[in-house]
């Protein structure tokens, strides 16, 4: 560092104070996840105390007025709703980015992109209106109303998968436009058509891009509350079948936070046990599209 | 065995004709997206109108004083003394008792008055609902069904996007429900929460561009930040459960400094029925589920996503507008403040307000946080107990009655509007900044 004659020695509080704030600004994202852990960890340490943790993720049953607090039905009610979704989202996702990135002209992208970012923007109560509203009503005409119930798992899917898609589809546009085009020229120069191109250059090209896309696609389908709580169903049920009702692990958390709690109760401490589930689920998945998204990165 | 077939190498022809094929999948996929979109907004539209068949508890020419040509008249032609001796003819002491508690009954609007008249006296109660595509396309079929089924009944045809609708406080009565308390809860929490979000997004993200090196400490800060956009919004909705509603419960609560008494006023049918100034205290000591809590949880849950925009909004300018301000002499703050953010800024108010806006639609979180399900008043400070619109629609949308998805979707298109009109505003500041930096 040089110094100045008159300038060099002197203090500069207001620099400092500014440094200060900025440092305290980058720290409250740290404090945010401290906070998150010790949270979860402080107000479910009381159920497991209760609740062995090998009960709690192994037994088939969630009964809290009896005393039995077994995951697995919310678990799998979880699977089975993000499973759904990614039926919808993975392929109409990918499809739609590599028709948007490979395909459109600018006239057609600049009118088809603003309404996806749009589909990204309604509010996720609005899609639980829209699934309990109209789609499940849709559901029971087609397969009839004896094997469709009022609220069902297979309509909270659909519809998360269309909340999904636009998230999808722009991250894996981003991952395609990410390949450098002289891979393309090349596969050209060799004789390969447009969508040889697309499908056998490009798309393993951008390989680790797109799944990162499909694993936050799924962190967001599992960790998605509104469209559930108000169409997969109330109440915890151990079932495969898409067409019954079953609450996942957020709707549960919301239902039962949303009504008459009280504090340090079991009920109240078994919502934190199930968050901290939740939370471990998402962070290895967000970890590890981290890690291929960076993949992506390095390559070219 | 099967003889396998000779290898043919498919024809020019057929590899165009396959192309083609799947760049219809393509574009299908994307007119999908666009479709559920549209009927998604029409399935919206279509509830937000449409005839109503009500049934009065008590029919109009009972109660009303009849004309001069003796028929009844309809009840928006009636004055305000017509209306209170209405009400004080057919309603029980005790019930006008509790009405002038509220706010004497000689004070009120005519409006208001008529409403009461309404829903105390004429009991209006629904007893079916249509959607607009039904009103519209089969008009017939709903008035032969109505005068059949229920032949005293009144059949209209009501906008439940009203301004009536917009005006009136909450109501466990669909035909007088309003959205006043949640649009003033809605507006609150989120400009308490940019208040507090924006300054430390920004100031993070300054922190990560222009003064971190690049050490263990700041890249597990900047991984850290990442994983935080990717964490359920429900989990902060724990987050701020456990920190500001429970263990901040006094500093969120406002009672802290010395305002138990306000937050007891609020405290909702429960409370004031309970009285006892003791009771009241108490319940506000132990109850943070104040708009400040609510704030503060979504503060922390848009900050990630107004971090990374920020970041990548200042990694965008370029190096010699920072080394031209050093040459001159600058401090490095003198050149952030004065070059680096106001080249940045458009970038980073379009981020910021696209994080609101994912901030005003979150329900899950507020519904952790403890937003009321039944709120007598108004919010009318940061220790108040809210509701927001989203919560609202929830409320509503989860209700079995038919008619509550009407005012649930009407609340939607409120909700749209309020989204809308904020990105609007964010590409009116983005231009205005623009043409000033050009200017």
């Amino acid at each position: 560092m040089t110094r100045g004659a008159t300038l060099a020695g002197r203090k500069r509080p207001g620099e400092a104070l500014v440094y200060g704030f900025l440092l305290f600004a980058a720290g409250v994202s740290v404090l945010t996840t401290v906070g998150i852990v010790v949270t979860l960890g402080k107000e479910s340490f009381p159920f497991f105390l209760e609740v062995s943790p090998w009960e709690f993720l192994t037994s088939g049953r969630w009964q809290p007025q009896i005393g039995d607090f077994g995951i697995l039905p919310l678990f799998t009610a979880t699977v089975l709703t993000s499973l759904v979704a990614m039926a919808i989202a993975i392929p109409a996702g990918l499809a739609s980015a590599i028709y948007l990135s490979e395909y459109a002209s600018a006239g057609v992208r600049n009118v088809l992109k603003p309404a996806l970012e749009v589909l990204a923007g309604v509010p996720s109560v609005v899609y639980g209106f829209f699934a309990l509203q109209t789609v499940t009503p849709a559901l029971r005409w087609v397969f009839g109303i004896e094997r469709v119930d009022v609220y069902n798992t297979l309509s909270a899917g659909l519809v998360m998968g269309v909340l999904i898609l636009p998230l999808i589809s722009s991250m894996c546009e981003d991952a395609l436009s990410a390949v450098p085009n002289s891979l393309r020229e090349g596969a050209y120069a060799l004789g390969a058509t447009k969508i040889e191109v697309s499908l056998k250059v490009v798309m393993p090209t951008a390989f680790s891009g797109l799944a990162a896309a499909f694993i936050v696609g799924l962190s967001r389908a599992v960790g998605e509350t509104m469209i559930v709580a108000l169409a997969a169903g109330s109440g915890p049920a151990l079932t495969l079948n898409p067409f019954r009702a079953a609450e996942t692990m957020t709707g549960h958390i919301v239902r039962i936070s949303g009504g008459d709690l009280s504090y340090d109760s079991i009920d109240y401490n078994s919502l934190f046990a199930i968050g901290l589930v939740l939370f471990a689920i998402t962070l290895t998945l967000n970890v590890v599209s981290n890690r291929l998204v960076r993949k992506y990165r390095e390559v070219y | 065995m099967r003889t396998r077939k000779p290898f043919r190498a498919a024809t020019l022809a057929e590899r165009h004709r396959k192309g083609q094929a799947m760049a219809a999948v393509f574009l299908g996929a994307t007119v999908f997206a666009v479709l559920s979109l549209l009927i998604l907004l029409a399935s919206v539209i279509d509830q937000t109108a449409g005839y109503v068949l009500v049934e009065y508890g008590t029919s109009e020419a009972d109660v009303f004083p009849p004309g001069e040509d003796g028929s009844v008249p309809p009840i928006g032609s009636l004055s305000s003394p017509e209306l209170i001796a209405v009400l004080s003819d057919n309603l029980g002491p005790r019930r006008l008792k509790a009405l002038e508690l509220e706010s004497p009954l000689e004070e009120r609007s005519r409006g208001d008055l008529a409403d009461l008249v309404l829903a105390e006296v004429l009991e209006p109660e629904i007893v079916r609902t249509w959607t607009l595509f039904e009103s519209l396309s089969s008009r017939s079929d709903i008035l032969a069904w109505s005068a059949a089924n229920v032949p005293d009944g009144a059949l209209m045809f009501r906008f439940w996007l009203s301004p009536d609708f917009l005006s009136r406080s909450q109501s466990s009565d669909a035909l007088f429900a309003g959205v006043r308390s949640a649009i003033i809860g809605s507006l609150m929490t989120i400009v308490l929460t940019v208040l507090i979000a924006f300054p430390l997004g920004l100031g993070a993200a300054i922190y990560l561009e222009e003064y971190s090196r690049d050490n263990a400490v700041n890249r597990f800060i900047k991984t850290n930040i990442y994983n935080l956009s990717g964490v359920p919004s429900i989990i902060y909705g724990m987050l701020g459960l456990g920190i500001f509603v429970r263990f901040l419960g006094p500093l969120t609560s406002g009672a802290a400094f010395g305002l138990a008494g306000g937050v007891a006023g609020d405290a909702g049918p429960g409370g004031s029925a309970a009285g006892g100034v003791v009771d009241a205290a108490v319940s506000a000591i132990v109850d943070g589920r104040t708009v400040l809590s609510a704030s503060l949880t979504l503060a922390l849950l848009i900050l990630p996503t107004i971090i990374i925009n920020a970041q990548e909004a200042i990694r965008a300018i370029p190096r010699g507008l920072r080394e031209s301000g050093y040459a001159l002499g600058a401090t490095k703050w003198q050149v952030i403040s004065g070059h680096v953010l106001p080249a940045s800024m458009d970038r980073i108010l379009t981020g910021t307000v696209l994080a609101v806006s994912r901030g005003i639609g979150e329900t899950a979180p507020l519904v952790l946080v403890g937003a009321s399900t039944f709120l007598t008043k108004d919010p009318t400070g940061i220790f108040s107990k809210f509701t927001t619109l989203p919560i609202q629609i929830y409320q509503w949308t989860a209700r079995p009655q038919a008619e509550f998805r009407n005012i649930a979707a009407a609340a939607i298109v409120v909700l749209m509007v309020l989204l809308m009109s904020l990105n609007a505003t964010a590409i009116l500041l983005r231009n205005k900044y623009r043409s000033e930096r050009r200017g």
